[in-house]
C-alpha cells in the first residue's frame, strides 16, 4: 500500500483563525487526516523544526502555511516549507494577501512597538521583527492560494480533494471561483439596477435589514469586488462584505478597484454632494485594503516621503500569476 | 554641487479636452518643463485607481489626471466618475503617506493651451519641492538591535 | 509576446521634431527595445513615400505592429492606420507617438525632450505588443438633416440639402425664421436691401417640398450617435392652426386692444405689437401668433374675443391648441443657431439705458427701415431729428473687460449706417473707430466712399458719453483723437453703438444638448480652426453662421453651403464607420453586480435577467472607457485601451523594468 502523502501546517503572523478553519471542517476532518499523513503542525502535534529540517527536501506533497511574514523565525520557515514541500499553498488571507496584520504597513515599526510594547523589556534570543508585513509570496515561491478569513470548508475541503486526486488548476491560481461575490449573494436580486448612494454609512450607524442589498442600504459592502466562494456567510450574518476573498485574476490591486467601484456609484456631481456621500469612508486603507495591503500595488510610506518600497522581488507577485 | 531633482509626472489626459488643450498648446509653441508623459485615454473617466497606484509604484513622483470641465465632458458624465474616485484616492493616498500635492485632477478645455503649460510648471515645481517619491528605502533585513523599541 | 515584430518609425518633420528631439538617438534606441526588429526615421513620415515606407516594411520585413513616433495622433493617427492597413497589416496594430505637440514643439531643453521622446516610444512598443486586430462596425446612414436655427445660415443650408433631395427638418425657436438679417434695412457693401434678398429664400423655404419647417420649436433633447440620430422637438402652440391661417391679418385689426400696448420684439422695443401679432409683414410662414403672456383670453378666460369672429370661415384660431413633443430620426444635424449682439448697458458709460438718445447699431437698424417703427425716418425718442450723428465703434468688442475679440461686422454695418444715415437726412455723422476693418470683396472701396460722402472719422475710442452741460440736450462723445494727439469731445444729438456679436445667453445649455464644445468666448467649437471651420468633434453635428463665430453674410451662406455639403458627404457615403474602442462584458467572468449598468449615458448598458449578467450594446456605446474602470471585478474590456495596454504604458513611460 502506498505511504499516504504527506502534508505540513505552519502559521506565521496570523491569529490562529486559520488552524481553526481546519477543525472546522468538524467530522470531515476525519477522512482528511485519513487519507494524509501531517507530520508538522505546532498548533495541534508535537513536531519540532528539527524534525521538519531533518525530512528529505521536496518529501512533502503539500505544506499548508497561513499567516503573513513579519519575523526572521516567520521568514525561515517559509523557506524551509518551501524546500520540504512539492506544493506550497498559502492558506488564508494573511499568507494570501498579507491579512489584517498588513494593515500594519501603514505604521513605522517602531510606532508599533512603541504603542504596544511601551515598557517591556525585550527577553534574548527573540526573532528579528521586520520593517513591514509581507504576504507568503513576497518570501517564498507560492503554487496555490486558498483565500479566506479564513477559508471555509466549501474552500478547503475542494482544494484538499483537488490535491490528493491530482486535478489541481493551473499554477498560480487562487482556488476558488474567479466572480466575484455578488454572484452567489442571497440578496442579489434586491440590488436595484439604478444604484447611487447618496451617503455611505457604517453598519452601527444604521439598522441593517435582513434580506436587502446591503450596498442598497448604503452600507459599504465590498462583495462586488471580492471573490465567491465563501457562500456569503457574512452577508447571511447581516454583516456587509468586508473582501477577505481578495480579487479576481483580473485584478491587479483589490483596494483600487474596490474604491473605484464604490465611489462610481456615489451620489453627486459636485464636491460637496461627493464629499457627503464619501464622509463615512474617513479610513479607505482599511476600509479597501483590510486584507490586502502588503499585496498592493503601492505599499503605504509610513516612513514619509523617501521611503517607498517597490514590489518585492522574490517571487511571483499573486496577481501578476495570472497575468503572465 | 546636486544634482537638481527632475520629478517624474504621469499624466493621463482625456483625447477630447485636455488631449486637445495640450496639443494647442504645442501649435502655440508655448514651452513648459518637460517632465511629464501623457498616456491617452478616451475619458477622464477611464482612469481606474490602479492605473494611478501603478503609477507611483513604478517611480513616478506625482500623477496628474486631466478631463473636461465639469459638464463639458465629451461622454456626458466621465468626468464626474473621475472625480469621485479622485476624492475616495486623495484619502487614500494621504493615509498612505503621499503628499497632497503629487496627485491632482485638473479640468482643462480644449482651448485651454496656456493652462496645460500653466498647470505642468505649476506642478513640476510642487511635486520638486516635495523631492521623489521613491528614494532610500528602509532596510528588509532583521535589525536585532532595535526590535523591541 | 516579445516575439511580435514591430517596426518603429520616428519622423523628423522637417525640422519641428528634429531641431528639438534627436532623432538618430531615438531610431538608436527603439532599436533596441524588445519585440523592435526594425527603426528608421523619415523627413515626414505622412507623406506617400513615409507611409510607402512602412507599407513596403510590412510587406518585406513582416512586421506585426508599427509604430509611428510623429505628430499627434489627432492629426494623423488616421492616415498612418490606412497606410498599415494598405499593406494588408490590421490598422490596429498601429501605435502613434506625440513627439511634436507635446514634445518638440513644447520644450526647449533638448536632452530633456529626446529623453521623453524614448520614454514616449518605450511605452507604446510595450503597449502595442498587446494590440488586437479590431474591425470597424458599418451603419447605415439616416438620410434626413436636421437644421436648428432659421436665420439666413439655417435658411441657406436646408435649401441647399433640400435641393439636393434631402428631406430637411428646420426648427426654429421664434415664430418666423430670418434671424438678425430680416432686421436689417440694407447690407454692406453693395446696399441691397436685407429684406429683398432674404425674403426670396423665406419664401422657398416655405414651399420647398422637401423642408418641414417648424417655428415655435426647440431642441429638447438628442440621443444616439453620427447616421442615426435621435432627436426630440418641442413645438409650442401659436394658438392659430398654421394650415388654415392665410395671414389676411384681419384678426390683428379686430383684437379688443385698440391700441398696440406690447413691446414689439422684432423692433427692439421701439414700438409695440398687440398680443395678437405678426412679427414683420413678411414673416415665414406668415400666420399670426398669440402671445399667452399678454392676450386677455389667456390672462382671464372672458375676452369677447373679436379674433376668432373675425376669422370665423377659417376658424383658424384655437386657444387650446396643445404643446407638441416630436420625436424624428436624422442622420446629421446642423447647428446654425446664430448670436445675440452685446448688451451695451454692460458698460453704463456710453450711457445706454440711461440717455434716451444713445441708441444700439441694430436699433438704428430698425428705425431707418421702412417698414420699422418709424416708417424709415431717423427720429430720437422725443420726436427730433438728429443733426448731428456719432457712430461708436467696438463696444464690448477687442476689450479686455468684455470680449477680447473683434466682432468683425461692426466696422462695416458702422460704415453702411454712417451713409445711410447720411445720405437719408444729410446729418453731420462721426465715425469713433479703433481700426477700420475693411476686409471683404469691395469693402476698403465702401469705406472710400463713405468718407469722401463727407463722413468725419476720428480714431480714437469713445471713453465717455455725457449730456453737453449747456443743457442743450445734446451728448457729448469724449475720445482721444490718436492721429490728431488731442481729446475731442464732440456734441451729438444721437449717439449710435456699434454693439458686437456674442454667443446666445443659452449657448452652453444647447451645446450640451448636442454634445458638442464651445470655445472660451462661448461659439461653438469647430473641429479645427483651419481645416474643419464647419465640422465638431462629435461626428454628424455641423456648425454654420455666427454660432461659431462672428461674421458676415457672405461668410455666413458660405459656411451653412459648407456644413450641407458636408452633412450630404456624410449621407450619401450611406454608411459610417463606427471606431472600435466600445467596451464589452466579459460573460463568462461578470458576476452580475450591476455596479456599471447606472454608469452609461447612452444607456448602452443592460441587465440581462435571464442570464443575470451585464450587457453592452456595441453600436450605442461610445467608448468611453468608464464603466471598464468601475467594474469591481475586472469583467469589463475596452478595445484599444484594456487594462494591460495601459499598465504597459504606465511601465514604459517610467522606464521601469
Amino acid at each position: 500500500m502506498p505511504d499516504k502523502p504527506r502534508v505540513a501546517f505552519y502559521w506565521c503572523a496570523s491569529c490562529g483563525g486559520c488552524e481553526e478553519a481546519i477543525l472546522d471542517l468538524n467530522e470531515r476532518i476525519l477522512d482528511v487526516v485519513g487519507q494524509v499523513d501531517i507530520v508538522f503542525w505546532p498548533v495541534a502535534l508535537d513536531f519540532k523544526r528539527q524534525d521538519l529540517e531533518e525530512m528529505p527536501d521536496q518529501s512533502l506533497a503539500a505544506a499548508f502555511v497561513n499567516g503573513a511574514v513579519r519575523s526572521s523565525e516567520q521568514e525561515e520557515m517559509a523557506h524551509l516549507m518551501r524546500r520540504k514541500a512539492v506544493l506550497l499553498f498559502a492558506f488564508g488571507s494573511c499568507a494570501h494577501l498579507g491579512g489584517v496584520p498588513g494593515l500594519a504597513n501603514l505604521f513605522t515599526r517602531a510606532s508599533l512597538l512603541a504603542a504596544s510594547y511601551p515598557e517591556t523589556v525585550p527577553s534574548d534570543g527573540l526573532p528579528a521583527l521586520f520593517e513591514t508585513v509581507k504576504t507568503l509570496n513576497q518570501v517564498v515561491p507560492v503554487d496555490y492560494y486558498l483565500p479566506g478569513c479564513p477559508p471555509t470548508p466549501s474552500i478547503i475541503l475542494p482544494a484538499i480533494e483537488a490535491l490528493l486526486s491530482g486535478k489541481l488548476p493551473e499554477k498560480g491560481s487562487v482556488v476558488a471561483p474567479d466572480r466575484a461575490l455578488c454572484e452567489e449573494c442571497p440578496r442579489k436580486e434586491t440590488r436595484p439596477a439604478d444604484l447611487a448612494i447618496a451617503e455611505f454609512s457604517r453598519p452601527h450607524q444604521a439598522l441593517v435589514d435582513e434580506t436587502t442589498c446591503l450596498l442598497a442600504q448604503g452600507l459599504v459592502c465590498l462583495g462586488p469586488a471580492t471573490r465567491s466562494g465563501c457562500e456569503a456567510l457574512c452577508v447571511r450574518g447581516n454583516m456587509p462584505c468586508t473582501g477577505c476573498f481578495g480579487p479576481t485574476s483580473r485584478v491587479r490591486d483589490f483596494g483600487g478597484k474596490a474604491l473605484s467601484a464604490l465611489a462610481s456609484i456615489a451620489g453627486g456631481n459636485e464636491d460637496p454632494a461627493i464629499m457627503r456621500a464619501l464622509e463615512h469612508i474617513p479610513d479607505p486603507a482599511g476600509t479597501f485594503y483590510r486584507y490586502s495591503l502588503p499585496s498592493g500595488l503601492l505599499q503605504p510610506l509610513p516612513y514619509g516621503r523617501g521611503s517607498a518600497k517597490p514590489r518585492a522581488s522574490a517571487s511571483v507577485h499573486p496577481t501578476e500569476a495570472s497575468h503572465v | 554641487m546636486p544634482e537638481v531633482f527632475e520629478p517624474k509626472i504621469v499624466a493621463f489626459f482625456c483625447n477630447w479636452c485636455t488631449y486637445l488643450a495640450a496639443d494647442l498648446a504645442g501649435t502655440s509653441r508655448l514651452k513648459y518643463a518637460p517632465n511629464a508623459r501623457v498616456i491617452r485615454v478616451m475619458c477622464s473617466g477611464r482612469v481606474d485607481p490602479q492605473f494611478v497606484l501603478d503609477a507611483f509604484a513604478k517611480g513616478a513622483d506625482g500623477v496628474l489626471i486631466g478631463g473636461c470641465h465639469p459638464g463639458d465632458c465629451h461622454y456626458q458624465e466621465g468626468n464626474y466618475k473621475a472625480l469621485r474616485r479622485f476624492h475616495l484616492m486623495k484619502r487614500l493616498l494621504t493615509e498612505m503617506g503621499i503628499e497632497e500635492d503629487r496627485f491632482r485632477l485638473e479640468w482643462i478645455s480644449a482651448s485651454e493651451g496656456e493652462m496645460v503649460k500653466a498647470v505642468m510648471n505649476d506642478m513640476v515645481e510642487k511635486v520638486r519641492a516635495l523631492g521623489p517619491l521613491h528614494a532610500s528605502l528602509p532596510k528588509h533585513a532583521p535589525v536585532e538591535e532595535e526590535v523591541m523599541v | 509576446m516579445n516575439s511580435v515584430r514591430i517596426g518603429v518609425y520616428v519622423c523628423h518633420c522637417g525640422t519641428n521634431i528634429a531641431g528639438t528631439v534627436d532623432v538618430g538617438a531615438v531610431v538608436e534606441h527603439a532599436a533596441a527595445m524588445p519585440g523592435v526588429v526594425l527603426a528608421r526615421d523619415y523627413k515626414y513620415m505622412c507623406s506617400d513615400p513615409g507611409q510607402e515606407l512602412i507599407r513596403k516594411d510590412i510587406r518585406d520585413h513582416g512586421l506585426e505592429r508599427v509604430i509611428v513616433a510623429a505628430c499627434s495622433p489627432c492629426l494623423h493617427e488616421k492616415t498612418f492606420r490606412n497606410a498599415v492597413a494598405a499593406a494588408g497589416l490590421n490598422p490596429y496594430y498601429f501605435q502613434m507617438v506625440n513627439v511634436r505637440e507635446h514634445d518638440s514643439w513644447v520644450h526647449a531643453d533638448k536632452p530633456a525632450a529626446t529623453e521623453k521622446a524614448l520614454d514616449l516610444v518605450r511605452a507604446a512598443v510595450r503597449r502595442v505588443r498587446l494590440h488586437k486586430p479590431l474591425e470597424r462596425r458599418q451603419v447605415a446612414i439616416h438620410p434626413d438633416v436636421m437644421v436648428v436655427g432659421g436665420g439666413i445660415a439655417g435658411i441657406h443650408a436646408a435649401l441647399t440639402l433640400a435641393n439636393a433631395g434631402k428631406h430637411v427638418y428646420l426648427v426654429e425657436r421664434e415664430p418666423t425664421i430670418g434671424g438678425h438679417m430680416a432686421k436689417f434695412d440694407k447690407t454692406f457693401p453693395t446696399l441691397d436691401c436685407a429684406a429683398c434678398i432674404l425674403t426670396p429664400k423665406m419664401t422657398a423655404v416655405k414651399t420647398h417640398p422637401n423642408i418641414s419647417l417648424w417655428t415655435l420649436s426647440e431642441v429638447s433633447r438628442v440621443e444616439g450617435y453620427v447616421g442615426n440620430y435621435k432627436v426630440t422637438v418641442t413645438r409650442k402652440p401659436r394658438y392659430v392652426l398654421e394650415d388654415l391661417c392665410v395671414g389676411c391679418l384681419e384678426c390683428i385689426e379686430a383684437c379688443v386692444y385698440k391700441q398696440a400696448k406690447v413691446s414689439d420684439e422684432f423692433n427692439l422695443g421701439l414700438s409695440k405689437r398687440k398680443p395678437i401679432y405678426i412679427p414683420f409683414p413678411q414673416a415665414v410662414p406668415q400666420v399670426v401668433v398669440i402671445d399667452p403672456d399678454t392676450c386677455i383670453e389667456f390672462k382671464s378666460g372672458k375676452c369677447k374675443k373679436t379674433c376668432v369672429e373675425v376669422c370665423a370661415d377659417r376658424n383658424a384660431i384655437d386657444f387650446h391648441q396643445p404643446e407638441q413633443v416630436l420625436t424624428v430620426d436624422v442622420g446629421t444635424i446642423i447647428l446654425a443657431t446664430g448670436f445675440e449682439s452685446f448688451d451695451a448697458r454692460r458698460l453704463p458709460y456710453y450711457g445706454y439705458g440711461l440717455y434716451p438718445n444713445v441708441y444700439t447699431a441694430l436699433e438704428v437698424e430698425r428705425l431707418v427701415n421702412a417698414s420699422g417703427p418709424t416708417g424709415g425716418e431717423l427720429v430720437l425718442r422725443d420726436g427730433r431729428k438728429p443733426a448731428v450723428v456719432g457712430i461708436v465703434h467696438c463696444i464690448g468688442s477687442r476689450d479686455t473687460h468684455t470680449n477680447r475679440y473683434c466682432s468683425r461686422v461692426c466696422c462695416m454695418y458702422s460704415l453702411k449706417l454712417a451713409h445711410l444715415i447720411r445720405e437719408r437726412t444729410g446729418a453731420e455723422v462721426y465715425n469713433f473707430y479703433i481700426d477700420i476693418r475693411a476686409p471683404g470683396k469691395a469693402f476698403e472701396e465702401f469705406y472710400n466712399r463713405v468718407a469722401e460722402e463727407g463722413v468725419n472719422f476720428i480714431r480714437g475710442k469713445v471713453a465717455d458719453v455725457y449730456p453737453e452741460p449747456n443743457g442743450s440736450g445734446r451728448l457729448i462723445l469724449q475720445a482721444e483723437d490718436t492721429l490728431l494727439g488731442m481729446i475731442r469731445k464732440i456734441p451729438v444729438d444721437m449717439a449710435v453703438l456699434a454693439t458686437g456679436l456674442e454667443p446666445h445667453a443659452d449657448a452652453q445649455q444647447v451645446r450640451r444638448l448636442f454634445n458638442i464644445g464651445c470655445s472660451t468666448e462661448g461659439f461653438f467649437l469647430e473641429r479645427h480652426p483651419k481645416l474643419a471651420p464647419v465640422s465638431t468633434f462629435t461626428d454628424g453635428v455641423f456648425l454654420a453662421g455666427c454660432c461659431q463665430g462672428p461674421k458676415d453674410i457672405p461668410d455666413t451662406v458660405a459656411q451653412a453651403g459648407a456644413a450641407a455639403a458636408e452633412a450630404l458627404a456624410l449621407v450619401d457615403a450611406g454608411v459610417v464607420e463606427l471606431e472600435p474602442n466600445t467596451a464589452h462584458v466579459l460573460e463568462e467572468e461578470c458576476s452580475g453586480c450591476k455596479t456599471c449598468v447606472p454608469l452609461c449615458p447612452y444607456q448602452a448598458i443592460s441587465f440581462a435577467e435571464a442570464k443575470q449578467k451585464a450587457e453592452i450594446n456595441e453600436v450605442l456605446c461610445k467608448g468611453c472607457g468608464t464603466c471598464v474602470a468601475a467594474c469591481p471585478s475586472g469583467s469589463i474590456r475596452q478595445n484599444l485601451f484594456e487594462d494591460e495596454e495601459i499598465f504597459e504604458e504606465i511601465s514604459g513611460v517610467l522606464a521601469y523594468a
